[in-house]
């Protein structure tokens, strides 16, 4: 199968800063790509890219559409979900299925329904009247009834609670992913998707500074909690980081053999956000 | 086709405040002054022991009476009762119009809403054309339709009233002309049309490409223009008609949305009797301004302005 996204030198320079530092990535049909970076690392930007949504140089095929002048084609095969408020707020739901319903070829009314059913939405509630978590309620309704090729997710569940949270990425998977599907999501919170995603990208500075999928990233990456008495044998190997827990050092190492260190004490793999507080060391400095 | 309806009534839905309640509620307002008009014209006549009808007859004998000249006159009148209220309507209009035209491509930038809009299969010419169709033609032709039917029923309310008084004012009425108001007045929409063109071009790209504050843009830009022109014409190094400038780029770019205003391009408005007066105002004649230069360049410019516009929506996103 042809990749879903191909990007190759992508760059975009907003006044001063560099956003996108010749970014070269692919993504492969059915995977559940993480795009996880700092504030301003230019993840925002990279998926406007893919969107359409800014100009941006270098080459970048999504689903064999060129997003810069194909947007509105493109967009019957993308579904895209922002960090929540950006439905209208005049918009009541019965307004809003009617419009997707009649404008987007590929979505389907009674799956909406059947989704908003399980939801307190009423037909006749204004978008102004919700709560945050409502919204991306209504949103995801909406999105998970198109059947796209590809979901953009950018912050989906910032500022919701745990149980909207929970339930968001349990719909998700539950009812929308499968193999012909592919799903990008950028989010801060990282724990709640690390056991969904099949790949993870990191990007820092408008560099992708790790592309890998999720096995690879627990053949590489490997945390190992060192005894005192140990530690500086563990330190001659240059972990990547190094923090104490009850009078144990954790160490984080990049490519270092694993029976190398399982002999330094008991390995495991690191958490994403381990992964990445050590990756992304020194950023706001 | 379809997704363009949808577009259309997408438009609607947001603004039913301004192109349905608006002129409905100045509709309302018109009628009810007219109907404290009435009571008071009675209150005062039975105070002054004026009996309108009954004291004299001199109203039931002068409907009989009329000659072919004065019932053309009271039937121009009667038409002009039922003008009135689109008038008054028509002004609102022009507002409202301005103020979407202004808002339409910048406040879904500003709400951000602007993300889920492209999220969706619709080219950006569409929805800009959507807006522009809004703007020229479905708020009008509401503005129109509740303009007639309040000129209706104000002409039965004065109707009712003089029948009150013994006056066969059915016979009157019958003079009047209903079928020809409505049909001017829905006939000028396709004018409106092309004369607001200019106006709302002007407008959609400010909005379009304003980064913020897209009413000062529109009017300070080119307000400012004028006042560097007069001030260059005063200095007399420049030879640009103020007045031109005024007349034939400012009030076509910023007042155009306010009907009526083709009538500057049609010739000999006017007459002895009201009769003539409306009949030289009717659409017939008031299609004259198709011939005018000034119409046709304006549509042209609004042509360039809106593809600027569509331009803009394509490129100008949320930050």
């Amino acid at each position: 199968m042809s990749a879903v996204i191909t990007a190759s030198g992508l760059g975009k320079r907003y006044k001063s800063t560099l956003a996108l530092d010749n970014v070269s990535f692919q993504v492969e049909p059915g995977r559940i790509v993480g795009l996880i970076g700092p504030n301003g690392a230019g993840k925002t930007t990279a998926l406007k890219a893919i969107l359409g949504l800014t100009d941006f140089t270098g080459e970048l095929n999504v689903l064999g559409f060129d997003p810069r002048k194909q947007r509105d084609r493109l967009m019957g095969e993308v579904c895209f979900i922002a960090d929540v408020a950006v439905l209208p707020r005049w918009i009541r739901v019965s307004e809003v299925v009617d419009f997707v319903a009649n404008v987007h070829p590929r979505f389907d009314r009674a799956k909406c329904e059947a989704f908003l059913a399980r939801t307190k939405l009423q037909p006749g509630q204004r978008v102004r009247q919700m709560s945050k978590g409502m919204i991306v309620q209504l949103h995801l309704a909406l999105v998970m009834a198109i059947d796209a090729k590809l979901l953009i997710l950018d912050e989906p569940t910032l500022g919701l609670d745990i149980l909207y949270r929970k339930q968001f990425y349990q719909n998700l998977l539950e009812d929308y992913f499968d193999e012909n599907k592919t799903i990008i999501v950028t989010t801060h919170q990282v724990e709640e998707v690390e056991h969904i995603l099949t790949d993870l990208m990191f990007i820092r500075d408008g560099r992708i500074v790790l592309d890998a999928d999720m096995d690879a990233v627990g053949e590489r990456y490997i945390e190992v909690m060192v005894n005192a008495d140990r530690a500086d044998a563990a330190r001659a190997l240059k972990p990547l980081d190094e923090r104490q827990v009850f009078g144990k050092s954790i160490f984080l190492f990049d490519g270092v053999g694993r029976a190398q260190l399982e002999a330094l004490g008991e390995t495991r793999r690191p958490s994403i956000s381990d992964l990445f507080v050590a990756t992304m060391k020194g950023t706001y400095a | 086709m379809n997704t363009f309806l949808w577009l259309v009534k997408r438009e609607f839905w947001e603004h039913r405040g301004g192109f349905l309640r608006a002129p409905v509620i100045t509709a309302a307002i018109f009628l009810l002054l007219n109907l404290m008009g009435i009571v008071t014209g009675e209150v005062m006549g039975r105070q002054m022991g004026f009996q309108l009808g009954i004291g004299s007859n001199n109203l039931h004998l002068l409907t009989r009476d009329l000659d072919q000249q004065s019932m053309e006159a009271v039937g121009a009148g009667l038409d002009l009762v039922m003008y009135s209220s689109t008038m008054i309507i028509s002004i609102v209009l022009g507002f409202v119009v301005f103020f979407y035209c202004l808002g339409a491509l910048y406040d879904d930038r500003r709400d951000r809403s602007i993300l889920f809009w492209k999220s969706l299969p619709v080219s950006d010419t569409a929805t800009v054309l959507s807006k522009v169709f809004s703007a020229t033609v479905v708020a009008p032709l509401i503005a129109v339709v509740v303009g007639a039917l309040t000129g209706i029923v104000m002409l039965l309310m004065f109707a009712i009233t003089l029948s009150l008084h013994g006056v066969s004012v059915w016979h009157l009425l019958s003079l009047s002309h209903p079928l020809r108001v409505i049909t001017n007045l829905v006939g000028s929409i396709p004018l409106y049309v092309l004369w607001a063109l200019p106006t709302v071009g002007w407008l959609m790209l400010c909005s379009a490409w304003a980064r913020s504050k897209p009413f000062l843009w529109a009017v300070a830009l080119p307000v400012g223009v004028g006042i560097v022109i007069g001030w260059f014409n005063l200095l007399g190094t420049l030879n640009i008609s103020n007045d031109w400038y005024w007349r034939g780029v400012v009030a076509r770019i910023l007042g155009s949305v306010f009907p009526g205003g083709w009538f500057s391009e049609v010739s000999g408005i006017g007459g002895d009797n009201p009769a003539q007066v409306l009949s030289t105002l009717s659409v017939m004649h008031s299609y004259s301004a198709m011939g005018s230069m000034n119409l046709w360049i304006g549509v042209a410019a609004a042509a360039a302005m809106l593809a600027g516009a569509i331009w803009f929506r394509r490129w100008r996103d949320d930050s």
